[in-house]
């Protein structure tokens, strides 16, 4: 009875909510990007335009390990893919075409899309997006900005852990997709297969070949969907 | 650093056209399993192997370092339902007092 739409109030805090969340974590990527041997302007550039977490983190991480820019680009590239599903379900949600629809791209991420596929309505579902996404985007490069003028002053960042904070910032961004025994096994399989590639592959290669097992993983035929797995 | 910015770029492009893609392309794709399977087994293989690259290996050698002890301390966190950047902090703090420690 007190509002008209509650639902799209429920949207816009919860948009906000995570818009800060992600936003803060902003400064971590700013931080390690600028010790992984970027400039500011490059830290900020890729939070501005590639703004999508994981494809920037892999990025600066292939760059610290002492990998070729094109291996890191590949490497986000291929996490970007994920980025393609998530519009393929947004697609009937926000019933966006032209202009609008290339705008709405570039704030299809993650966040965005878990808001945004909560709603129940197109109207709902675009409020969602452009709060989501708005504040993600405005949050995550103001942050960016900061971690990276912070980073810069730092000096070796292996005193403060930056390194270690990379391997945690991968883990947190995986944990969530790790719910079916499916998905464990294929990051088990990944990283073990990294590791081995380790010694032998140039810095950048173990992380793309991890994504064979993926593929690999995929065209397994038979597979239970996850509800119906009853394997653990 | 031209081939950084270069690099940088293409990525940037190539990430845009991915989100583009999803929302021009016929939802039917979506429907083919192989698509959707690889599209969510994607980011958990690359993730995990990004993981294990950035906590063990140290140029081309596989090391256990306080990096791991910093990962420990982020699955911890995780399990415990904390935040990302408690998750992220906690792992820095952790590799850091330990390097500080054992010198």
């Amino acid at each position: 009875m007190t509002s008209p739409h509650p639902d799209r109030r429920a949207l816009v805090r919860e948009g906000l909510a995570v818009g800060l969340a992600t936003g803060l974590y902003g400064t971590s990527f700013g931080a390690v990007g600028v010790t992984s041997g970027l400039s500011v302007l490059q830290t900020c550039a890729l939070s501005l335009l590639v703004f999508t977490g994981a494809s920037q983190f892999a990025f600066i991480g292939v760059l610290a390990a002492g990998g070729s820019p094109w291996s890191g680009a590949a490497t986000g590239l291929m996490l970007g893919a994920r980025n393609t599903l998530y519009g393929l379900r947004l697609t009937p949600l926000l019933a966006w075409r032209g202009w609008r629809r290339a705008g709405a791209a570039h704030l299809v991420i993650d966040e965005s899309s878990a808001v945004a596929g909560t709603a129940s309505t197109v109207p709902d579902a675009r409020v969602g997006f452009l709060v989501t996404g708005g504040a993600v985007f405005a949050l995550w490069n103001l942050m960016t900005l900061v971690g990276a003028l912070a980073g810069t002053a730092l000096g070796d960042p292996r005193t403060y852990g930056l390194d270690a904070a990379v391997g945690a910032a991968f883990l947190a961004l995986l944990w969530p997709r790790l719910q079916d025994s499916s998905a464990r096994r294929v990051a088990l399989v990944a990283a073990a297969l990294a590791l081995v590639l380790v010694p032998a592959t140039p810095a950048g290669v173990p992380v793309l070949a991890a994504a064979s097992v993926a593929l690999v993983a995929a065209a397994l035929p038979g597979r239970p969907a996850p509800t119906e797995g009853a394997d653990a | 650093m031209t081939t950084t910015w270069a690099a940088l770029l293409a990525l940037a492009a190539g990430c845009y056209l991915l989100k583009l893609a999803g929302l021009s392309l016929p939802t039917g794709v979506l429907e083919r399993p192989f698509v959707r399977r690889a599209a969510l087994a994607l980011p958990v293989a690359l993730l995990a192997a990004l993981v294990a690259v950035q906590t063990a290996a140290d140029g081309s050698s596989v090391v256990v370092d306080a990096r791991a002890a910093g990962l420990a301390v982020a699955v911890v966190a995780l399990l415990l339902r904390a935040n990302f950047l408690v998750v992220v902090v906690l792992a820095a703090a952790t590799a850091a007092l330990l390097r500080l420690v054992t010198g």
